[in-house]
């Protein structure tokens, strides 16, 4: 079995090269899922490249992704597979024309057919099993699905295989890497867990969020970028509502860039800081932070 | 992928490490204590970093338990780290527990002493203020161990917990000063006024790098004690409840900070809940009409019955919490509850009281801040009627007299309190006819069991009217609570 990184080090040189800059963690973690051969369940806060982690990693070893985007209410049929029963129809109607006088075998034969492979609508999860080529397989938000839906993954996560009752079980020809998002919103069931990997990813520090920032917004200079992360890192020790992300981060670099700015005042930051946090409340509470420090040395300037 | 045997005390280590994990309360599962092997297998072991990762990635799945293991982690693997082959050879690697504590003696003797190398208190802490200002990891290490040697006053056997030194060591470091040093340095150094903007950056700057100097020494104590006290007692020692476990009486400022977050998935379960139980439920009853006109198809014989689409009621919650003295610390956490919960349901109440009552509902509603929520809670809810302590019969009469009407059946009512009423009156009647008009009652107390029925404490007697009486001190019992609710 061959593998596409080497180790810890060629995990984050590969990712680095197609520009997403991966931690110690993230990289040991990913480097970990391809020798054990398990899935990872990444979580965190909202915007800070879980499912871009799972992109970049297709992206770096050249293997196609595919993405099964969970929401309420998935099932089976939109997850694993669907039996294409207007084609179904189709084909004993075209039996039908064809009228023959031994019916019983014919029949026999008929529900043979219909069950076969050619009436089998691969849905993401039973395509990134059957796949010959080498494939990245992103299940995204999982917790959003209900408890007893996470049940229909179990079986692919721990054995790369799925069962269909008409056909028997279809077994992975290559295992794909795996990755799982989370956004938390709930606790996922003690079984999912155990068969992953987990992972968190926090906001980035401040030297990796400068390095995201230079990697990722063409034009930026050294100081802005500089300033923009150490700015973001500020604004997040204010308790909000909803703390900038990376995303929101890169947003407010690239408006900088393209308003020529070199370096930030208190007025372009707040006139750009809508771009940051998207609450009302949010945005004047950091105003206000930022602008508290001025009182502090204003009261005695004023005072003759 | 073969097991060498030089890797097999690394595997007993291993095992105790995660019989300790387990001893903290995390959930390691077999197979996950068989993956941490396996992962390990595949990380150079001389690298800690990935090493870490490595073993958290396979047994750590709930990130709030990410610092219990990072603190049975830094126990047990403490000396082994490359950042500690000691530069000065003092303590030199693969010496034995006594000779640790001997090294370290001999060292204290010398510095007592007044040897030419040490440092006197005054260069050390320039040195400090230099090295924070650089930003200096490596010197920042060095006077961390330099710190802790010299301030903690750590003494082999002495039974105190690393609190102590780590509060002695860093009261002698001054942390505030030297803030405040740095902060006129920057000044200086500015080419004009610092804005508040710069002034705020600059401060977050310094107050990063002081954090960081905290837990160096934090570590440095910590690698002194495991030295002299043993893993195992050390980790003992170091054993703190998980958040789950976290009793809300007692709950530090940090650990109230991750109580907050982890209502919130808590809240959504609960509404998750309720509403699954509406789609599932089984459907209503026969829908006369519909069966008779559906039946004129098969002749007038209603083979076919239909039935009329559930219509279910949507939950009304009616929350009343006790927000005296007695349970302060609860209260302020159950008024984060009565938020979370009144974002999930549209039909939520909430009244406070602690001998007086007073509905707190609008203080809650259209509130993107919390805190200001409980601000206002505090500060203009009318809960007072005598002398500000518990009584639980007079807030009831007063519920009664004023809401009383509002209770019907489908309301939820739930009461949260410790029933400690000062020897008033009970006017469990109350109670009573609440139970009779609601749906359910239930009252989450939030005592150790034991102490019910202690002293003025009358649990017992509202508990009869009501569905249930819980024990809620922790995060586990609130979702034990949750999970029965429906």
């Amino acid at each position: 079995m061959s593998f596409s990184f080497a180790d810890v080090d060629s995990v984050r040189k590969g990712l680095s090269g197609v520009q997403y800059l991966a931690d110690e963690g993230i990289a040991g973690v990913v480097y970990l899922a391809e020798r054990l051969q398990k899935p990872v369940l990444v979580e965190g806060p909202a915007g800070t490249g879980k499912t871009q982690l799972a992109k970049s990693v297709a992206e770096a070893t050249g293997a196609r992704l595919i993405r099964l985007q969970c929401y309420e209410g998935l099932d089976e049929s939109k997850a694993l597979y669907e039996w294409n029963y207007k084609k179904q129809l189709l084909r004993i109607q075209a039996e039908r024309q064809g009228e023959d006088p031994e019916g019983e075998g014919m029949w026999q034969q008929i529900e043979d057919d219909l069950f076969s492979e050619e009436f089998l609508l691969t849905r993401p999860l039973l395509e990134a099993i059957r796949a010959a080529e080498p494939v990245v397989l992103l299940i995204d938000e999982v917790d959003r699905v209900e408890i007893e839906t996470e049940a229909l993954l179990l079986e692919i996560l721990s054995d790369y295989q799925v069962s269909i009752p008409e056909l028997g079980t279809v077994a992975a020809s290559q295992i794909p890497l795996v990755f799982l998002t989370s956004n938390n919103t709930r606790e996922l069931s003690e079984a999912l867990k155990r068969r992953c990997l987990f992972l968190h990813i926090d906001y980035p520090d401040l030297d990796r969020e400068k390095e995201i920032v230079l990697a990722k917004v063409p034009g930026v200079g050294e100081s802005l970028a500089d300033q923009v992360a150490r700015i973001v890192r500020s604004v997040r020790q204010i308790e909000l509502k909803k703390a900038p992300s990376v995303s929101e981060t890169l947003d407010w670099a690239r408006t900088l860039v393209l308003l020529g700015v070199e370096h930030i005042d208190a007025d372009t930051a707040a006139e750009t800081v809508n771009i940051l946090l998207k609450y009302r409340s949010d945005i004047e509470k950091a105003l206000k932070e930022f602008a508290s420090s001025d009182e502090e040395f204003a009261v005695p300037a004023a005072t003759p | 992928m073969k097991v060498e045997p030089a890797t097999s005390p690394l595997l007993a280590l291993l095992a105790g490490f995660i019989s300790e994990l387990r001893a903290a309360g995390l959930p390691v599962s077999l197979t996950e204590n068989l993956d941490a092997m396996e992962a390990i297998q595949h990380i150079p072991i001389e690298d800690r970093d990935a090493f870490k990762y490595a073993l958290a990635a396979t047994l750590v799945k709930n990130h709030a338990h990410w610092r219990a293991f990072e603190t049975v982690f830094e126990v047990y693997f403490s000396l082994r780290g490359a950042e500690y082959d000691l530069v000065d050879g003092e303590w030199p690697e693969g010496m034995d527990l006594s000779d640790f504590v001997d090294g370290m003696d001999g060292q204290q003797r010398r510095q007592g002493g007044g040897g030419g190398e040490a440092m006197s208190a005054e260069q050390l802490a320039e040195m400090l203020f230099q090295a924070l200002m650089r930003g200096d990891d490596a010197l920042m290490r060095a006077i961390a161990r330099q710190a802790v040697q010299r301030y903690a006053g750590m003494e082999p056997g002495r039974p105190v917990g690393g609190t102590y030194y780590l509060y002695r060591t860093l009261r002698n470091l001054d942390l505030d000063g030297v803030l405040d040093r740095l902060m006129d340095q920057a000044r200086h150094d500015a080419p004009g006024d610092l804005t508040p903007l710069e002034e705020r950056l600059e401060r977050d700057e310094f107050e990063a790098r002081i954090d960081q100097l905290r837990k160096e020494v934090e570590a440095e104590i910590r690698r002194r004690l495991v030295a002299d006290r043993g893993v195992e007692a050390m980790a003992k020692t170091l054993r703190k409840p998980l958040p789950e476990d976290v009793d809300f009486m007692h709950a530090s400022r940090e650990e109230m900070m991750a109580l907050r977050r982890a209502i919130y998935p808590l809240t959504r379960k609960l509404a998750v809940r309720l509403a699954r139980k509406r789609r599932h439920g089984r459907k209503g009853p026969l829908d006369f009409r519909n069966t008779m006109r559906h039946s004129l198809s098969y002749g007038g014989v209603p083979a076919e019955p239909k039935f009329r689409y559930p219509r279910p009621a949507k939950p009304e919650i009616m929350v009343v919490a006790d927000v005296s003295g007695s349970v302060a610390a609860f209260a302020r956490f159950t008024l984060h509850l009565v938020y979370a919960i009144s974002n999930q349901f549209s039909k939520v109440r909430s009244f406070v009281f602690i001998d007086g009552l007073d509905e707190v509902t609008s203080f809650f509603e259209g509130v993107d801040d919390i805190g200001e929520a409980v601000h206002r809670v505090n500060a203009e809810a009318d809960v007072v009627w005598v002398d500000g302590h518990s009584d639980y019969g007079h807030a009831f009469e007063v519920f009664w007299e004023r809401y009383g009407k509002d209770v019907g059946p489908k309301t939820t009512v739930m009461i949260l309190g410790d029933a400690r009423n000062n020897y008033h009156a009970s006017q469990a009647w109350i109670l009573k006819e609440i139970e009779h008009r609601a749906r359910k009652v239930f009252w989450l107390n939030p005592e150790p069991g034991a102490y019910w029925d202690t002293g003025d404490s009358i649990v017992s007697e509202y508990g009869v009217h009501c569905d249930g009486v819980f024990e809620v001190r922790n995060l586990r019992q609130l979702e034990g609570f949750v999970e029965n609710l429906v």
